[in-house]
Protein backbone atom coordinates (compact mmCIF):
# COMPACT_ATOMS: atom_id res chain seq x y z
CA UNK A 1 0.00 0.00 0.00
CA UNK A 2 2.58 2.46 1.28
CA UNK A 3 5.06 1.17 -1.43
CA UNK A 4 1.87 1.89 -4.45
CA UNK A 5 1.84 5.06 -2.72
CA UNK A 6 5.09 6.72 -2.81
CA UNK A 7 5.36 5.05 -6.22
CA UNK A 8 2.84 7.59 -7.33
CA UNK A 9 4.48 10.24 -5.47
CA UNK A 10 7.32 9.42 -7.59
CA UNK A 11 5.72 9.37 -10.95
CA UNK A 12 4.11 13.26 -9.98
CA UNK A 13 6.95 13.94 -8.35
CA UNK A 14 8.71 13.43 -12.26
CA UNK A 15 5.73 14.91 -13.80
CA UNK A 16 5.99 18.36 -11.32
CA UNK A 17 10.10 17.98 -12.22
CA UNK A 18 9.43 17.89 -15.91
CA UNK A 19 6.40 20.21 -16.23
CA UNK A 20 8.41 22.96 -14.29
CA UNK A 21 11.07 23.01 -15.89
CA UNK A 22 12.59 26.68 -16.53
CA UNK A 23 15.61 27.46 -18.44
CA UNK A 24 18.43 25.12 -19.13
CA UNK A 25 20.32 25.00 -15.93
CA UNK A 26 17.65 22.36 -14.43
CA UNK A 27 19.50 19.47 -15.51
CA UNK A 28 18.34 17.86 -11.86
CA UNK A 29 15.63 16.30 -10.90
CA UNK A 30 14.42 16.04 -6.97
CA UNK A 31 12.08 13.01 -6.48
CA UNK A 32 10.99 13.03 -2.74
CA UNK A 33 8.74 10.81 -0.59
CA UNK A 34 7.05 11.34 3.32
CA UNK A 35 6.91 8.30 4.99
CA UNK A 36 3.51 8.83 5.82
CA UNK A 37 0.94 10.45 3.88
CA UNK A 38 -2.03 11.14 6.13
CA UNK A 39 -1.22 11.72 10.11
CA UNK A 40 -3.91 10.09 11.94
CA UNK A 41 -4.41 12.03 15.74
CA UNK A 42 -6.34 9.25 17.68
CA UNK A 43 -7.24 9.95 21.21
CA UNK A 44 -3.31 8.79 22.44
CA UNK A 45 -1.59 11.22 19.79
CA UNK A 46 1.28 13.24 21.23
CA UNK A 47 3.13 14.19 18.53
CA UNK A 48 4.98 12.71 15.78
CA UNK A 49 8.06 12.23 13.82
CA UNK A 50 7.44 12.14 9.86
CA UNK A 51 10.73 11.58 7.41
CA UNK A 52 11.40 13.05 4.41
CA UNK A 53 13.46 11.22 2.13
CA UNK A 54 14.21 12.26 -1.67
CA UNK A 55 17.19 11.70 -4.47
CA UNK A 56 18.63 13.91 -6.52
CA UNK A 57 18.52 12.53 -9.95
CA UNK A 58 21.41 13.87 -12.54
CA UNK A 59 20.67 13.66 -16.63
CA UNK A 60 23.14 14.31 -19.28
CA UNK A 61 22.54 18.20 -19.18
CA UNK A 62 24.27 18.03 -15.49
CA UNK A 63 27.52 19.84 -15.27
CA UNK A 64 30.37 17.15 -14.56
CA UNK A 65 31.72 20.10 -12.47
CA UNK A 66 28.73 20.07 -10.05
CA UNK A 67 29.24 17.81 -7.00
CA UNK A 68 27.95 18.92 -4.41
CA UNK A 69 24.38 20.38 -3.22
CA UNK A 70 22.48 22.15 -0.73
CA UNK A 71 18.96 21.58 0.36
CA UNK A 72 16.27 23.49 1.88
CA UNK A 73 12.94 22.12 2.73
CA UNK A 74 10.35 24.11 3.87
CA UNK A 75 6.89 22.75 5.53
CA UNK A 76 4.10 24.80 6.03
CA UNK A 77 0.43 23.78 7.65
CA UNK A 78 -2.53 25.14 7.05
CA UNK A 79 -2.98 28.92 6.75
CA UNK A 80 -4.56 30.78 9.17
CA UNK A 81 -5.26 34.87 10.51
CA UNK A 82 -3.64 35.47 13.59
CA UNK A 83 -2.98 38.78 15.75
CA UNK A 84 -0.08 39.31 17.69
CA UNK A 85 -0.92 42.28 20.56
CA UNK A 86 1.90 44.20 23.02
CA UNK A 87 0.94 45.56 25.70
CA UNK A 88 1.56 48.16 27.23
CA UNK A 89 1.31 50.51 30.59
CA UNK A 90 -1.12 52.73 30.62
CA UNK A 91 -2.69 53.89 34.10
CA UNK A 92 -0.75 51.47 36.12
CA UNK A 93 -1.66 48.68 34.30
CA UNK A 94 -0.79 46.16 31.54
CA UNK A 95 -3.43 46.29 28.60
CA UNK A 96 -3.12 45.35 25.28
CA UNK A 97 -2.66 48.39 23.35
CA UNK A 98 -1.04 47.86 19.91
CA UNK A 99 -1.82 44.69 17.48
CA UNK A 100 -0.66 43.75 14.19
CA UNK A 101 -3.09 41.37 12.09
CA UNK A 102 -0.88 38.45 10.63
CA UNK A 103 -2.73 37.47 7.23
CA UNK A 104 -3.18 34.09 6.41
CA UNK A 105 0.21 32.77 7.78
CA UNK A 106 1.24 28.93 7.98
CA UNK A 107 -0.37 27.49 11.45
CA UNK A 108 2.85 25.30 11.41
CA UNK A 109 6.27 26.26 9.89
CA UNK A 110 9.53 24.52 9.41
CA UNK A 111 12.95 25.62 7.53
CA UNK A 112 14.99 22.68 7.35
CA UNK A 113 18.70 22.62 5.34
CA UNK A 114 21.95 20.81 5.20
CA UNK A 115 23.93 24.02 6.22
CA UNK A 116 23.77 27.83 7.16
CA UNK A 117 21.49 29.24 4.76
CA UNK A 118 24.24 32.14 4.09
CA UNK A 119 26.22 29.40 3.14
CA UNK A 120 23.93 27.93 1.05
CA UNK A 121 23.36 31.34 -1.02
CA UNK A 122 23.59 35.31 -0.92
CA UNK A 123 21.01 37.26 1.09
CA UNK A 124 19.32 38.73 -1.97
CA UNK A 125 18.77 34.77 -2.77
CA UNK A 126 17.45 33.96 0.55
CA UNK A 127 15.40 36.96 0.49
CA UNK A 128 13.63 36.12 -2.85
CA UNK A 129 13.44 32.06 -2.51
CA UNK A 130 11.87 32.18 1.75
CA UNK A 131 15.09 30.86 3.31
CA UNK A 132 15.14 31.13 7.15
CA UNK A 133 12.89 32.28 9.81
CA UNK A 134 13.61 35.56 8.83
CA UNK A 135 13.23 35.44 5.29
CA UNK A 136 9.61 33.84 5.03
CA UNK A 137 6.87 36.08 4.31
CA UNK A 138 4.07 36.79 6.66
CA UNK A 139 1.84 39.08 5.67
CA UNK A 140 0.61 41.63 8.13
CA UNK A 141 -2.19 43.90 7.66
CA UNK A 142 -0.79 47.04 9.14
CA UNK A 143 -3.78 49.91 8.73
CA UNK A 144 -4.93 49.95 5.31
CA UNK A 145 -1.88 47.94 4.14
CA UNK A 146 -0.65 44.69 3.27
CA UNK A 147 2.96 43.76 3.78
CA UNK A 148 5.39 42.18 5.37
CA UNK A 149 8.03 43.81 7.38
CA UNK A 150 11.77 43.75 7.99
CA UNK A 151 12.51 40.45 10.17
CA UNK A 152 13.88 42.50 13.12
CA UNK A 153 10.30 44.49 13.62
CA UNK A 154 9.38 43.85 16.64
CA UNK A 155 5.54 42.24 16.02
CA UNK A 156 6.74 39.75 13.76
CA UNK A 157 9.93 38.91 15.64
CA UNK A 158 8.15 38.68 18.56
CA UNK A 159 5.31 36.04 16.32
CA UNK A 160 8.13 33.90 15.18
CA UNK A 161 9.28 33.92 19.06
CA UNK A 162 6.03 33.25 20.40
CA UNK A 163 5.46 30.19 17.72
CA UNK A 164 8.60 29.04 17.70
CA UNK A 165 8.63 28.28 21.97
CA UNK A 166 5.15 26.50 21.38
CA UNK A 167 7.38 24.18 18.56
CA UNK A 168 5.08 25.67 15.68
CA UNK A 169 7.55 27.42 14.05
CA UNK A 170 11.22 25.58 13.87
CA UNK A 171 14.08 26.29 11.87
CA UNK A 172 17.34 23.67 11.95
CA UNK A 173 20.33 24.35 9.65
CA UNK A 174 21.56 21.01 10.25
CA UNK A 175 18.96 18.74 9.86
CA UNK A 176 18.68 17.80 6.09
CA UNK A 177 21.31 14.98 5.81
CA UNK A 178 23.09 13.48 2.86
CA UNK A 179 23.69 10.50 3.03
CA UNK A 180 25.00 10.20 -0.17
CA UNK A 181 25.97 12.98 -2.50
CA UNK A 182 22.85 12.68 -3.94
CA UNK A 183 20.70 10.90 -1.56
CA UNK A 184 19.08 13.40 1.58
CA UNK A 185 16.90 12.86 4.19
CA UNK A 186 15.65 14.57 6.90
CA UNK A 187 13.10 14.55 10.11
CA UNK A 188 10.11 16.51 10.23
CA UNK A 189 8.77 17.13 13.89
CA UNK A 190 4.69 17.18 14.71
CA UNK A 191 4.06 18.81 18.43
CA UNK A 192 1.37 17.25 20.21
CA UNK A 193 -0.57 20.76 19.46
CA UNK A 194 -0.84 20.02 16.05
CA UNK A 195 -2.89 22.03 13.62
CA UNK A 196 -5.06 19.80 11.60
CA UNK A 197 -5.06 20.50 7.80
CA UNK A 198 -2.71 19.90 4.56
CA UNK A 199 0.96 20.59 4.93
CA UNK A 200 2.58 21.52 2.12
CA UNK A 201 6.45 20.53 1.80
CA UNK A 202 8.55 22.26 -0.79
CA UNK A 203 12.21 21.10 -1.33
CA UNK A 204 14.22 23.36 -2.95
CA UNK A 205 17.80 22.23 -4.44
CA UNK A 206 21.12 24.63 -4.84
CA UNK A 207 24.26 24.22 -6.04
CA UNK A 208 26.77 27.20 -5.77
CA UNK A 209 24.76 29.70 -4.53
CA UNK A 210 21.84 29.41 -7.29
CA UNK A 211 18.78 27.56 -7.28
CA UNK A 212 18.97 24.64 -9.50
CA UNK A 213 15.19 22.99 -8.77
CA UNK A 214 12.65 22.39 -7.00
CA UNK A 215 9.50 20.29 -5.72
CA UNK A 216 6.71 19.68 -3.79
CA UNK A 217 4.96 17.09 -2.12
CA UNK A 218 2.04 17.79 0.71
CA UNK A 219 0.95 15.19 3.56
CA UNK A 220 -2.28 15.53 5.93
CA UNK A 221 -3.21 15.59 9.59
CA UNK A 222 -6.39 14.31 10.24
CA UNK A 223 -8.43 13.51 13.47
CA UNK A 224 -10.07 9.40 12.68
CA UNK A 225 -12.79 7.97 14.70
CA UNK A 226 -14.31 9.72 17.66
CA UNK A 227 -12.27 12.84 17.67
CA UNK A 228 -13.49 12.97 14.03
CA UNK A 229 -16.87 12.86 15.08
CA UNK A 230 -16.80 14.99 17.61
CA UNK A 231 -15.09 17.62 15.68
CA UNK A 232 -17.52 17.42 12.82
CA UNK A 233 -20.92 17.36 14.59
CA UNK A 234 -19.79 20.14 17.18
CA UNK A 235 -19.31 22.45 13.60
CA UNK A 236 -22.13 21.14 11.38
CA UNK A 237 -25.26 20.52 14.06
CA UNK A 238 -24.19 23.02 16.85
CA UNK A 239 -27.61 23.05 18.22
CA UNK A 240 -28.15 19.13 18.72
CA UNK A 241 -24.54 18.76 20.09
CA UNK A 242 -25.10 21.67 22.65
CA UNK A 243 -28.37 19.73 23.83
CA UNK A 244 -26.66 16.10 24.10
CA UNK A 245 -23.85 18.08 25.94
CA UNK A 246 -25.73 19.91 27.76
CA UNK A 247 -28.40 16.50 28.45
CA UNK A 248 -24.95 14.94 29.67
CA UNK A 249 -24.00 17.44 32.31
CA UNK A 250 -27.42 16.90 33.73
CA UNK A 251 -27.13 13.03 33.85
CA UNK A 252 -23.74 13.06 34.99
CA UNK A 253 -24.76 15.43 37.79
CA UNK A 254 -28.25 13.07 38.76
CA UNK A 255 -25.73 9.67 38.53
CA UNK A 256 -23.45 11.39 40.81
CA UNK A 257 -26.29 12.05 43.06
CA UNK A 258 -27.62 8.75 43.05
CA UNK A 259 -24.37 7.20 43.66
CA UNK A 260 -22.66 9.30 46.43
CA UNK A 261 -26.49 9.29 48.10
CA UNK A 262 -26.40 8.19 51.73
CA UNK A 263 -30.02 8.72 53.14
CA UNK B 1 -2.57 9.36 30.68
CA UNK B 2 -2.80 11.16 27.69
CA UNK B 3 -5.83 12.31 25.67
CA UNK B 4 -6.63 14.04 22.38
CA UNK B 5 -8.94 16.71 23.04
CA UNK B 6 -11.54 16.82 19.93
CA UNK B 7 -12.28 20.72 19.76
CA UNK B 8 -9.38 21.77 21.96
CA UNK B 9 -6.77 20.51 19.49
CA UNK B 10 -4.18 19.59 22.47
CA UNK B 11 -3.35 16.43 24.56
CA UNK B 12 -4.12 16.41 27.84
CA UNK B 13 -3.36 14.42 31.11
CA UNK B 14 -6.71 12.97 31.99
CA UNK B 15 -5.96 12.74 35.84
CA UNK B 16 -4.68 16.39 35.49
CA UNK B 17 -8.22 17.20 34.65
CA UNK B 18 -10.08 14.90 36.71
CA UNK B 19 -8.39 16.43 39.63
CA UNK B 20 -8.92 20.05 39.20
CA UNK B 21 -12.66 19.20 38.14
CA UNK B 22 -12.85 17.43 41.50
CA UNK B 23 -11.08 20.39 43.66
CA UNK B 24 -13.09 23.09 41.85
CA UNK B 25 -16.54 20.41 42.18
CA UNK B 26 -15.37 20.69 46.06
CA UNK B 27 -15.37 24.51 46.35
CA UNK B 28 -18.55 24.60 44.21
CA UNK B 29 -20.66 22.20 46.48
CA UNK B 30 -19.31 23.80 49.52
CA UNK B 31 -19.96 27.39 48.84
CA UNK B 32 -23.22 26.99 46.38
CA UNK B 33 -21.29 28.83 43.85
CA UNK B 34 -20.26 27.59 40.17
CA UNK B 35 -16.62 27.81 40.53
CA UNK B 36 -16.19 29.26 36.96
CA UNK B 37 -14.23 31.83 38.15
CA UNK B 38 -11.76 29.67 39.31
CA UNK B 39 -11.91 26.69 36.33
CA UNK B 40 -11.51 28.97 33.40
CA UNK B 41 -8.15 30.49 34.94
CA UNK B 42 -6.93 27.16 35.28
CA UNK B 43 -7.89 25.52 32.10
CA UNK B 44 -6.00 28.80 30.05
CA UNK B 45 -2.74 27.90 32.36
CA UNK B 46 -2.73 23.92 31.25
CA UNK B 47 -2.60 25.71 27.67
CA UNK B 48 -6.53 25.47 26.73
CA UNK B 49 -7.61 28.59 24.40
CA UNK B 50 -9.87 30.88 26.57
CA UNK B 51 -12.42 30.58 24.43
CA UNK B 52 -13.05 27.11 24.33
CA UNK B 53 -12.05 26.78 28.32
CA UNK B 54 -15.21 29.17 29.08
CA UNK B 55 -17.32 27.23 26.51
CA UNK B 56 -16.32 23.60 27.88
CA UNK B 57 -16.48 25.39 31.40
CA UNK B 58 -20.41 25.72 31.19
CA UNK B 59 -21.52 22.40 30.91
CA UNK B 60 -19.10 21.65 33.54
CA UNK B 61 -20.89 23.82 35.80
CA UNK B 62 -23.55 22.86 34.71
CA UNK B 63 -23.45 19.29 36.08
CA UNK B 64 -21.91 20.24 39.10
CA UNK B 65 -24.75 22.87 40.12
CA UNK B 66 -27.53 19.99 39.03
CA UNK B 67 -25.77 17.59 41.38
CA UNK B 68 -25.35 19.92 44.56
CA UNK B 69 -29.40 21.02 43.34
CA UNK B 70 -30.56 17.22 43.85
CA UNK B 71 -28.85 16.91 46.80
CA UNK B 72 -29.93 20.60 48.25
CA UNK B 73 -33.71 19.37 47.04
CA UNK B 74 -33.39 16.39 49.48
CA UNK B 75 -32.97 18.56 52.56
CA UNK B 76 -35.62 20.79 51.46
CA UNK B 77 -33.09 23.74 50.91
CA UNK B 78 -34.04 24.53 47.69
CA UNK B 79 -37.10 27.87 47.52
CA UNK B 80 -38.71 26.97 44.07
CA UNK B 81 -40.56 30.29 44.26
CA UNK B 82 -37.99 32.35 44.58
CA UNK B 83 -35.60 30.55 41.82
CA UNK B 84 -38.51 31.40 39.68
CA UNK B 85 -38.65 35.18 40.76
CA UNK B 86 -34.59 35.34 40.37
CA UNK B 87 -34.72 33.66 36.74
CA UNK B 88 -37.52 35.28 35.65
CA UNK B 89 -35.02 38.23 36.08
CA UNK B 90 -31.86 36.54 35.18
CA UNK B 91 -33.16 35.81 31.27
CA UNK B 92 -33.51 39.15 30.46
CA UNK B 93 -30.02 40.01 32.35
CA UNK B 94 -28.40 37.52 29.68
CA UNK B 95 -29.88 38.83 27.22
CA UNK B 96 -28.39 42.30 27.76
CA UNK B 97 -25.20 40.45 28.83
CA UNK B 98 -24.87 39.31 25.86
CA UNK B 99 -25.75 42.24 23.66
CA UNK B 100 -23.37 44.16 25.86
CA UNK B 101 -20.76 41.35 25.01
CA UNK B 102 -20.84 41.86 21.40
CA UNK B 103 -20.82 45.98 21.42
CA UNK B 104 -17.48 45.70 23.64
CA UNK B 105 -16.25 43.72 21.36
CA UNK B 106 -16.65 45.70 18.84
CA UNK B 107 -14.35 48.45 20.70
CA UNK B 108 -11.69 45.98 21.15
CA UNK B 109 -10.81 45.95 24.66
CA UNK B 110 -13.23 42.87 26.06
CA UNK B 111 -9.98 41.48 27.29
CA UNK B 112 -9.39 44.54 29.50
CA UNK B 113 -12.76 44.77 30.50
CA UNK B 114 -13.10 41.21 31.80
CA UNK B 115 -9.85 41.52 33.65
CA UNK B 116 -10.57 44.77 35.18
CA UNK B 117 -14.30 43.26 36.19
CA UNK B 118 -12.59 40.34 37.33
CA UNK B 119 -10.79 42.27 39.53
CA UNK B 120 -13.00 44.81 40.73
CA UNK B 121 -16.15 42.36 41.25
CA UNK B 122 -13.91 40.00 43.13
CA UNK B 123 -11.45 41.75 45.17
CA UNK B 124 -15.60 43.97 46.61
CA UNK B 125 -17.40 40.73 47.20
CA UNK B 126 -14.40 38.54 48.51
CA UNK B 127 -12.83 41.85 50.80
CA UNK B 128 -16.52 42.36 52.08
CA UNK B 129 -17.36 38.55 52.56
CA UNK B 130 -13.96 37.86 54.82
CA UNK B 131 -15.02 40.99 56.51
CA UNK B 132 -18.31 40.04 57.68
CA UNK B 133 -16.87 36.87 58.27
CA UNK B 134 -14.56 37.99 60.62
CA UNK B 135 -16.73 40.20 62.39
CA UNK B 136 -19.21 37.22 62.72
CA UNK B 137 -16.48 35.16 64.48
CA UNK B 138 -15.43 38.00 66.45
CA UNK B 139 -18.90 38.75 67.65
CA UNK B 140 -19.44 34.92 68.78
CA UNK B 141 -16.10 35.07 69.98
CA UNK B 142 -16.85 37.70 72.74
CA UNK B 143 -20.06 35.91 73.32
CA UNK B 144 -22.55 38.11 71.77
CA UNK B 145 -25.77 36.50 70.28
CA UNK B 146 -25.72 38.22 66.74
CA UNK B 147 -26.97 35.50 64.73
CA UNK B 148 -30.95 37.20 65.62
CA UNK B 149 -29.76 40.39 64.87
CA UNK B 150 -30.72 41.46 61.39
CA UNK B 151 -29.20 44.93 61.01
CA UNK B 152 -30.74 47.32 58.12
CA UNK B 153 -33.33 44.51 58.00
CA UNK B 154 -36.73 46.65 57.33
CA UNK B 155 -34.40 49.10 55.32
CA UNK B 156 -36.02 50.74 51.81
CA UNK B 157 -36.05 47.03 50.31
CA UNK B 158 -38.45 45.54 52.44
CA UNK B 159 -40.74 48.82 51.35
CA UNK B 160 -41.47 48.05 48.55
CA UNK B 161 -44.69 46.95 46.81
CA UNK B 162 -45.77 43.56 44.95
CA UNK B 163 -44.67 41.55 48.04
CA UNK B 164 -44.74 37.66 48.24
CA UNK B 165 -44.68 35.18 50.80
CA UNK B 166 -41.96 32.75 49.89
CA UNK B 167 -42.91 29.73 51.94
CA UNK B 168 -39.47 27.80 52.06
CA UNK B 169 -37.17 30.61 53.07
CA UNK B 170 -39.96 32.43 55.28
CA UNK B 171 -39.57 35.72 53.84
CA UNK B 172 -42.32 38.43 52.85
CA UNK B 173 -40.36 40.16 50.34
CA UNK B 174 -41.23 42.71 47.34
CA UNK B 175 -40.56 40.69 43.95
CA UNK B 176 -38.98 43.92 42.41
CA UNK B 177 -35.29 43.34 44.02
CA UNK B 178 -35.23 39.51 43.58
CA UNK B 179 -36.05 40.57 39.71
CA UNK B 180 -33.47 42.84 39.75
CA UNK B 181 -30.72 40.69 41.16
CA UNK B 182 -31.84 38.13 38.55
CA UNK B 183 -31.36 40.69 35.85
CA UNK B 184 -27.40 42.12 37.48
CA UNK B 185 -26.67 38.55 37.60
CA UNK B 186 -27.57 37.23 34.02
CA UNK B 187 -25.75 40.61 33.22
CA UNK B 188 -22.42 39.93 34.82
CA UNK B 189 -22.61 36.15 34.07
CA UNK B 190 -23.09 36.84 30.29
CA UNK B 191 -20.16 39.43 30.40
CA UNK B 192 -18.09 37.89 32.58
CA UNK B 193 -18.36 34.24 31.26
CA UNK B 194 -19.15 33.08 34.98
CA UNK B 195 -22.49 31.82 36.70
CA UNK B 196 -22.51 34.34 39.08
CA UNK B 197 -23.42 32.38 42.47
CA UNK B 198 -20.48 33.58 44.00
CA UNK B 199 -22.07 36.82 43.61
CA UNK B 200 -25.76 36.01 43.88
CA UNK B 201 -25.06 34.08 47.50
CA UNK B 202 -23.94 37.55 49.37
CA UNK B 203 -26.52 39.37 47.90
CA UNK B 204 -29.20 36.92 48.67
CA UNK B 205 -27.85 36.90 52.50
CA UNK B 206 -27.06 40.62 52.92
CA UNK B 207 -29.37 42.30 50.62
CA UNK B 208 -32.29 40.24 50.45
CA UNK B 209 -31.83 38.71 54.20
CA UNK B 210 -32.97 35.01 52.82
CA UNK B 211 -31.91 32.59 55.28
CA UNK B 212 -28.42 31.10 54.85
CA UNK B 213 -30.33 27.58 54.98
CA UNK B 214 -32.11 28.49 51.42
CA UNK B 215 -29.43 30.42 49.78
CA UNK B 216 -27.07 28.15 48.46
CA UNK B 217 -29.54 25.53 47.36
CA UNK B 218 -31.30 28.42 45.82
CA UNK B 219 -28.95 29.88 43.94
CA UNK B 220 -27.76 26.34 42.29
CA UNK B 221 -30.64 26.51 40.19
CA UNK B 222 -29.97 29.84 39.23
CA UNK B 223 -26.63 28.59 38.33
CA UNK B 224 -27.86 25.59 36.62
CA UNK B 225 -30.61 27.33 34.22
CA UNK B 226 -28.05 30.29 33.38
CA UNK B 227 -25.43 27.89 32.56
CA UNK B 228 -27.67 24.89 30.78
CA UNK B 229 -28.37 28.16 28.52
CA UNK B 230 -24.87 29.38 28.21
CA UNK B 231 -23.98 25.65 26.56
CA UNK B 232 -26.45 26.26 24.32
CA UNK B 233 -25.64 29.27 23.10
CA UNK B 234 -21.83 28.76 23.03
CA UNK B 235 -22.64 25.54 21.54
CA UNK B 236 -24.65 27.19 18.61
CA UNK B 237 -23.15 30.11 17.92
CA UNK B 238 -18.87 29.29 18.51
CA UNK B 239 -19.32 25.29 17.85
CA UNK B 240 -16.69 25.71 20.70
CA UNK B 241 -17.80 23.40 23.78
CA UNK B 242 -15.51 20.62 23.93
CA UNK B 243 -17.87 17.41 24.80
CA UNK B 244 -14.90 15.20 26.26
CA UNK B 245 -12.95 18.12 27.86
CA UNK B 246 -16.30 18.65 29.61
CA UNK B 247 -17.32 15.20 30.60
CA UNK B 248 -13.80 14.70 32.16
CA UNK B 249 -14.14 18.40 34.04
CA UNK B 250 -17.70 16.80 34.99
CA UNK B 251 -17.14 13.30 36.48
CA UNK B 252 -14.74 15.57 38.33
CA UNK B 253 -16.68 17.98 39.13
CA UNK B 254 -20.00 15.93 40.54
CA UNK B 255 -17.82 13.98 42.82
CA UNK B 256 -15.61 17.05 44.49
CA UNK B 257 -19.42 18.52 44.82
CA UNK B 258 -20.51 15.82 46.83
CA UNK B 259 -18.39 15.99 49.23
CA UNK B 260 -17.93 19.51 49.20
CA UNK B 261 -21.55 20.10 49.83
CA UNK B 262 -21.36 17.63 53.06
CA UNK B 263 -18.51 19.59 53.83
CA UNK B 264 -20.24 22.92 53.53
CA UNK B 265 -23.21 21.79 56.39
CA UNK B 266 -20.55 20.81 59.03
CA UNK B 267 -18.94 24.13 58.78
CA UNK B 268 -20.92 27.27 60.45
CA UNK B 269 -21.87 30.11 58.70
CA UNK B 270 -19.73 32.47 59.40
CA UNK B 271 -16.62 30.67 58.82
CA UNK B 272 -18.02 29.04 55.14
CA UNK B 273 -18.57 33.50 54.52
CA UNK B 274 -15.16 33.67 55.86
CA UNK B 275 -13.53 30.99 53.09
CA UNK B 276 -15.10 31.83 50.49
CA UNK B 277 -14.70 35.60 50.48
CA UNK B 278 -10.71 34.78 51.68
CA UNK B 279 -10.59 32.52 48.60
CA UNK B 280 -12.48 35.07 46.00
CA UNK B 281 -10.22 37.79 47.53
CA UNK B 282 -7.02 35.86 46.15
CA UNK B 283 -7.96 35.31 42.59
CA UNK B 284 -9.49 38.99 42.71
CA UNK B 285 -5.63 40.32 43.82
CA UNK B 286 -4.13 37.18 41.31
CA UNK B 287 -5.80 39.34 38.69
CA UNK B 288 -4.94 42.55 40.13
CA UNK B 289 -1.06 41.68 40.40
CA UNK B 290 -1.31 40.46 36.69
CA UNK B 291 -2.55 43.38 35.30
CA UNK B 292 0.18 45.77 38.21
CA UNK B 293 3.19 43.95 37.20
CA UNK B 294 5.27 43.93 33.71
CA UNK B 295 4.57 40.42 32.14
CA UNK B 296 7.19 37.95 31.27
CA UNK B 297 6.39 38.69 27.42
CA UNK B 298 4.70 41.66 26.65
CA UNK B 299 3.35 40.26 23.26
CA UNK B 300 0.67 37.14 22.76
CA UNK B 301 -0.48 36.06 19.91
CA UNK B 302 -4.62 34.88 19.52
CA UNK B 303 -5.38 32.58 16.58
CA UNK B 304 -8.33 34.61 14.95
CA UNK B 305 -9.51 31.91 12.85
CA UNK B 306 -10.07 32.34 8.87
CA UNK B 307 -7.46 31.41 6.62
CA UNK B 308 -7.87 27.83 4.78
Amino acid sequence: MSARRSLTIMAVTLLLGASGTIGPARAERLIVSVSNQRVTVTPNYSGEELVLFGSVEKDAATPATRTAYDLVVTVSGPPADMVTRRKERKFGIWINTDYREFLKVPSYLALFSNRPFDAIASPDIQRRQQLGLNNVLLTQRVGPDYADVVPNDAFRSAFVRLRSERGLYREATSAVTFLTPTLFRTEIPLPAEVPIGRYDVEIKLFSDGALVTQTDTSFEIVKVGFEQFVATSARQNGFVYGLATAFMALMTGWVASIVFRKD
Amino acid sequence: MQLFLPIADIPVNVFLILAMGAAVGFVSGMFGIGGGFLMTPLLIFIGITPAVAVASVASHIAASSFSGAIFYWRRRAIDPLLALVLLSGGVIGTALGVWTFTQLRALGQLDLMIALSYVVLLTAVGGLMFWEGLRAILRARRGIASSMRRPGSHGWIHGLPLKIRFKRSKIYLSVIPVVVVGVIIGFIGAVMGIGGGFILVPIMIYLLRVPTATVIGTSMVLTLVTMVFATMLHAVTNHLVDAVLALILMVGGVTGAQFGARAGQKIRGEHLRLLLGLLILAVGIRFAIELGIKPDDLFTIRDTGGGG
